[in-house]
């Protein structure tokens, strides 16, 4: 019965190829239940998310933004912003890595237990990354660490032969460059 | 002007003030305030159904066959969780509802009281939107809402939890019209640049199809009077999804019948070989596409919808428009008139001709039977004496439905009430009583099957007591058909659990609810058997034994392309061929 076709345009969206990470900005009313619909979206439709972070930005008006790190196909990119369109209470979406010009920071507490030479490695890596010290005992050191996802990485892979012990990261922020809102 | 009353009144005022005719409820602990409310008046009439999933479907029965929105009230907890499948059902068929449901006072919420559940967190993903009223001062503000989300945009399911103290609590009472929503405004006119190439595509097109569905039907009488028009004015061939039924009439030579997975040939192999489709107000599901990336393969695509998120969501199309079926289809039917370029008449025809070739194969036939009722059939001659008798049809879920769709010929919108998405077993009857309701001197038929009916057979009672004369036409074949011919499709014949045993007797079954019953299984009474059902001015149970094996077709199974269609012969003669036409990907389909 089955026949050969030719190579289809129209191959479902929905593959796992040519996945990207998208940053997206959301904004929203910071109501009671706002953040459980969004998650919740993400998981009933098998989007994913890599980071999500979310603050109110305007005490007046109740406005939280929602930051939100994900990962697919261009269009599964597209769906996963017109899903959130899609939402009541969602004032805008913008998909801040199509923008080109969006700053993004995290900020991540690096925990690191060792003695001597160790010790003064981890200090001079801190150094290197500007990471600073905000607790420190005999046999460790917390470090804080502020940047771009990629540095904070970074920062975890070299800590790890000198002594890490964890990590607690808050995920990304983010805002477009210049004079313009988002 | 503001008046001060209790949140139960401004349940209700509020409902008045929307010109809500009818309340679809169940009452409970919960929600005794609002039933005191509605006690004493009469604008908004109380329908009592016998089970909260009832009152969800006969308020989508009465939303499909008005356009309006359906309202339901229950108790909190487990009334709440009864109209879950509902809620469900009407947000997979866009069908606008609001529902409201009792909570457990506010200082209890969290505690596991009594009748307690997180009707929000559970409805979240089932509703378009939801609210939980903790302040007497949002309610107002909140009912109103509510009517406009469930019915702007794409419509769909809205829920209202209202803790028992906000029922008792007083406030002003207010109502505006025109809500202007801070963020939710749908955006109704296309893209009028986006229309203008729409128009020069179709203008270009040698083998164009229009596709349409229920989006037209949402969209209200209009649309499908324009869509007639547009349809007209192009010559164009068009077919439609389960949902958009009705919006084109089926008499007219253009029409292709249905199309998808138990579609006509035609309409499927036009579907396959055009070279433009026009896509208006559906949503290129599984059950239309098939095998994706053997989806219509050489064509051009052009989708109108409401909702962004449904362009590219299966189907990357090249030209999407997002607005309104009316609003986009009466400028498409402008701008068409004041085109001068015309389609090339020669290949058009040409194209016609090829239509009519899959058309003369005749893929909705059947073998018909003197000895046996053969389900077609029954739908033939339901539909032969129903036509020009104002009649609605109301569905279960399985092979009836799909014969329903396939032999029943529908001429207006809004007459065709199905579950089409969520697929749910137990839809047609409460669906049936809701149609009533609104069109109390209608002609209303649930076309049922016997294993469906079961599902939500107290709501007989309702019917009963509503006076309601509706008709349920049961295809009896002592199966749930379409479950044991995917058992023969994938799983050898191994009919498991899909033998209907210890049914009812259901001319006694009507008989005990205080209803008309009446079986037939002899062809040659079938007739007279069905007047009888439709002169009785009473609820009727009309019980037809069918042939036990028939099965649907044509079918395009589960992982094959438009044109590769099961069709009838292949199915009648060839049993065990049926069992290899799907292969191992496919089998994992549903």
């Amino acid at each position: 019965m089955s026949k050969a076709y030719p190579p289809s345009p129209y191959s479902s969206p929905l593959g796992k190829h040519n996945a990207e990470s998208h940053t997206l900005s959301v904004l929203v009313d910071n109501e009671p239940g706002v953040l459980a619909r969004v998650v919740g979206l993400f998981s009933a439709r098998s989007f994913n998310i890599e980071s999500l972070t979310v603050a109110e930005v305007a005490h007046e008006t109740h406005l939280s933004r929602i930051t939100i790190a994900t990962s697919g196909t261009p269009e599964v990119i597209e769906q996963v912003r017109h899903q959130l369109e899609r939402l009541v209470p969602v004032h805008s979406v913008t998909d801040l890595t199509l923008a080109a010009r969006a700053i993004e920071r995290e900020l991540a507490m690096v925990k690191v237990r060792g003695k001597g030479d160790a010790r003064v490695e981890a200090l001079q890596l801190a150094e290197a990354f500007r990471a600073k010290v905000i607790d420190a005992t005999t046999e460790s050191f917390i470090f804080e660490i502020t940047g771009a996802p990629r540095k904070i990485d970074d920062f975890v892979d070299l800590m790890r032969p000198v002594g890490l012990v964890e990590v607690s990261r808050t995920g990304i922020a983010a805002i477009s460059r210049g004079p313009e809102p988002i | 002007m503001a008046k001060h009353m209790t949140g139960a009144e401004m349940i209700v005022e509020a409902l008045k003030d929307q010109g809500v005719e009818y309340v679809f409820g169940y009452p409970g602990g919960a929600v005794l305030p609002i039933y005191d409310a509605l006690f004493g008046q009469n604008q908004v009439r109380h329908v009592l159904v016998r089970h909260e999933q009832g009152a969800g479907h006969a308020a989508e029965g009465y939303a499909r066959s008005t356009g309006k929105v359906g309202v339901l009230l229950v108790t909190s907890g487990p009334g709440a969780t009864n109209a879950i499948t509902a809620l469900t059902d009407a947000l997979m068929d866009s069908i606008p509802l609001v529902c409201i449901t009792g909570q457990v006072p506010t200082h209890l919420i969290g505690s596991d009281a009594f009748q307690e559940c997180d009707t929000t967190g559970i409805t979240r993903n089932c509703t378009k939107h939801n609210y939980l009223v903790r302040r007497i001062e949002d309610l107002p503000r909140v009912l109103h809402e509510a009517f406009y989300v469930a019915s702007q945009g794409r419509p769909g399911p809205v829920v209202i939890d209202v803790p028992k103290d906000i029922q008792f609590a007083s406030g002003a009472y207010h109502f505006q019209r025109n809500i202007q929503h801070k963020t939710y405004r749908p955006k109704l006119k296309g893209d009028s640049d986006k229309i203008k190439r729409a128009i020069e595509m179709m203008t270009k097109a040698k083998k164009p199809v229009f596709y349409t569905g229920g989006g037209v039907i949402n969209s209200g009488p209009e649309a499908a009077t324009l869509l007639r028009e547009l349809v007209r004015l192009t010559g164009f061939p068009i077919t439609s999804t389960l949902m958009g039924l009705g919006a084109y009439p089926a008499s007219d030579k253009q029409w292709l019948g249905m199309l998808g997975m138990h579609g006509s040939f035609e309409a499927n192999n036009a579907m396959h070989d055009c070279d433009l489709m026009i896509c208006l107000g559906a949503r290129f599901d599984d059950r239309i596409t098939g095998r994706l990336d053997a989806f219509s393969p050489h064509s051009k695509k052009i989708h109108v919808d409401i909702d962004p998120s449904s362009i590219n969501k299966n189907v990357k199309v090249d030209l999407g428009i997002i607005g309104d079926c009316a609003h986009v289809l009466e400028d498409m039917v402008r701008l068409w008139r004041a085109e001068a370029a015309r389609p090339d008449a020669k290949a058009l025809a040409d194209w016609w001709k090829g239509i009519d070739h899959w058309r003369a194969r005749n893929s909705f036939g059947y073998r018909n039977s003197k000895e046996l009722i053969k389900p077609q059939h029954a739908i033939q001659r339901l539909y032969e004496l129903t036509k020009g008798r104002d009649a609605y049809i109301t569905t279960e879920v399985g092979q009836h439905q799909m014969w329903a769709a396939q032999h029943y010929k529908f001429e207006e919108p809004n007459r065709w009430m199905t579950s089409g998405g969520l697929g749910t077993m137990g839809y047609g009857l409460p669906a049936a009583i809701g149609v009533q309701l609104a069109h109390p001197k209608s002609l209303v038929i649930d076309i049922a099957g016997e294993a469906s009916i079961l599902m939500n057979i107290q709501e007989m009672s309702t019917a009963i007591q509503y006076r309601l004369p509706v008709k349920i036409f049961i295809l009896n074949n002592q199966y749930m058909g379409m479950v044991r011919q995917w058992q023969e499709l994938l799983h050898g014949g191994r009919y498991s659990e899909s033998y209907t045993d210890s049914l009812p007797d259901f001319v006694k079954l009507a008989d005990a609810y205080g209803a008309h019953g009446i079986r037939c299984s002899d062809p040659a009474k079938l007739d007279a058997a069905i007047l009888e059902m439709i002169e009785t001015p009473r609820p009727v149970i009309f019980d037809c034994l069918v042939d036990q094996k028939e099965n649907c077709f044509p079918m395009i199974p589960s992982g094959k392309a438009h044109n590769e269609m099961i069709l009838a012969e292949l199915g009648d003669d060839a049993g065990v061929e049926l069992g290899n036409v799907i292969d191992e990907k496919g089998k994992m389909l549903v």
